[in-house]
């Protein structure tokens, strides 16, 4: 082809290619919506890690922890029921860390009731006989069993007390709000993907025009798609980003609120260490989401062209 | 000379109605210049429609490229169109991108990379006469100038097919005459060009082109007679 000789050119300016889609997101509310999303995931996860943590904790010191409870009021006869237990504990099998419980220790636990100048010697308190009890599951309930019988042989007024008996149902009811929490990420998960869908659909409509050229200049669906998968990422990166900080000052404010509550049970609902790990791989496992919803639904979208 | 295009029995049909084009059979031979005329509504923008590949005939076949496009698989077919120029008669202009950049656009397809492209770009510019707006986005350039960014667009990957829909009509006479200049120039390096005008009087100003005229959807004129070189056809 005939040309006109190049004329001198006056700038030195770089040259900056310009987007193919316009500046600024193309994705409405889409990010803010995930931000949203993204808060409550982080939340619910943490929390049903931590109960799940929690639950855990509660089986392991409930499955194998018994306490005998010597309900004699006459103290002397209570005291020789306490050491002949603790000599038949001794010797039946399966059983360990056998404890009597502090009388001071009693005393503070019924302080709150019975006021802190009180003498445990002046009322008929049980008396309490902490041990581990390890036999098989399967055997557990027949064990007991005996034991409280041989234990009654000793004093009609001692009983032994399983902590599973009371303590199974809390242990179970926090393991049921822990899977609630998980369950509740999953679907978070999926409303994520599904504000992304639409997203991806309203971008591919706003911008059917540009596609459409770019298309008849040879364009791929795979360029197509990776200019909107693009920067559909960084909206929800942003979105993700937004979330998830926000979500572990609450952890944070949160966790800090509970250290300062004197309870076991509370103290027990702490967030192990691998929670640290798990819980940033959410924003980016919120962006994959986001990635993979964009790329089906763009490329669904594109294949009804020619 | 080889054929580039050529349409047997071919028919279009948008929805349920009557045929938008109908048993159109004839070729084009590779690097020739032709000209697309009819009244309006005689089906000219579909016929282009079905040589850039932006629609496929309802029957008949279509070879391009010794290639049966009409069984093209889809994602054959931007290689095809990456072969194919396109002047739009509606410029469709990236509305936010620089004239610069829409007409850097069909490299940037390519692969071309940010720095290979400039310096085409920019010679593909002052050779439209728009070196001063290259940096100037659609909606500040007027119809005239919109359209030769669109040309500047068409032409810059050297297509083996150009095909412009009504590509002087938004510009006065003079920059008609070194459009079609332009378009000669491209024709001359081996570019088969297929213009769709109402404009008479482009008609007798390329050397050897050739008319194909359409009406009501159906060629009227005889092949044989569409090989005349020069022949004056109002």
């Amino acid at each position: 082809m005939t040309r006109p000789p190049a004329q001198p050119q006056p700038q030195a300016r770089p040259y900056t290619p310009g987007s193919l889609l316009p500046q600024g997101r193309i994705t409405g509310p889409m990010p803010w919506v995930i931000a949203i999303m993204m808060f409550l995931t982080v939340l619910a996860s943490a929390a049903g890690i931590a109960l799940d943590h929690a639950a855990r904790t509660l089986s392991a010191d409930i499955s194998d922890r018994i306490t005998i409870q010597v309900a004699e009021a006459d103290g002397d006869a209570r005291a020789r029921a306490v050491r002949r237990i603790v000599t038949l504990l001794g010797e039946t099998e399966g059983v360990g860390n056998i404890a009597i419980v502090p009388e001071a220790e009693l005393s503070a636990q019924l302080a709150p009731w019975l006021g802190s100048d009180m003498k445990i010697s002046d009322i008929p308190i049980p008396a309490l006989i902490d041990a581990d009890f390890s036999v098989p599951q399967d055997q557990r309930d027949a064990r007991i069993a005996t034991l409280d019988r041989a234990v009654k042989e000793i004093n009609a007024q001692a009983r032994v007390e399983a902590h599973a008996t009371y303590l199974a149902p809390l242990a179970r009811l926090v393991g049921a709000i822990s899977l609630l929490s998980f369950g509740s990420v999953a679907l978070m998960a999926i409303a994520t993907g599904a504000v992304v869908v639409l997203a991806a659909r309203g971008a591919h409509a706003t911008h059917r025009g540009t596609i459409d050229i770019m298309h008849m200049l040879g364009a791929t669906d795979a360029q197509v798609v990776r200019l909107f998968q693009q920067r559909m990422m960084f909206d929800a990166l942003f979105g993700a980003v937004i979330g998830f900080t926000g979500a572990v000052v609450v952890i944070l404010a949160v966790g800090r609120s509970m250290a300062a509550v004197a309870s076991d049970l509370v103290q027990s609902v702490s967030l192990p260490a691998f929670a640290w790990i798990f819980l940033p791989m959410l924003p980016l496992a919120g962006v994959g989401v986001a990635w993979l919803s964009a790329r089906i639904t763009l490329q669904r979208a594109l294949q009804r062209s020619l | 000379m080889a054929t580039i295009v050529q349409f047997e029995n071919v028919g279009l049909r948008y929805g349920p109605g009557a045929e938008t084009l109908s048993d159109l059979s004839f070729s084009l031979d590779e690097g020739a210049f032709y000209f697309l005329t009819g009244a309006s509504g005689a089906g000219k923008t579909s016929l282009l429609k079905l040589l850039y590949l932006a629609q496929r005939p309802s029957r008949g076949a279509i070879r391009l490229f010794d290639a049966d496009v009409v069984t093209l698989p889809r994602e054959r077919l931007p290689g095809f169109r990456r072969r194919i120029g396109v002047v739009f008669q509606d410029f469709r202009l990236v509305p936010h991108l620089s004239a610069f950049d829409n007409v850097a656009l069909p490299l940037r397809i390519a692969g071309v990379s940010d720095d290979q492209l400039r310096a085409p770009v920019e010679e593909m510019l002052h050779w439209v006469g728009l070196t001063d707006r290259a940096r100037a986005f659609p909606a500040t350039l007027s119809g005239g100038e919109q359209q030769r960014v669109a040309i500047a667009r068409a032409v810059i990957g050297r297509p083996e097919l150009l095909v412009a829909d009504e590509p002087t009509g938004n510009v006065d006479q003079d920059m008609a005459t070194r459009l079609i200049t332009l378009f000669e120039a491209l024709n001359k390096l081996g570019t088969t060009i297929v213009v769709a005008t109402h404009d008479v009087d482009l008609l007798g100003k390329v050397a050897g082109a050739q008319m194909l005229r359409l009406a009501r959807g159906r060629l009227v004129q005889p092949e044989s007679l569409l090989r005349s070189p020069s022949r004056s056809v109002g």
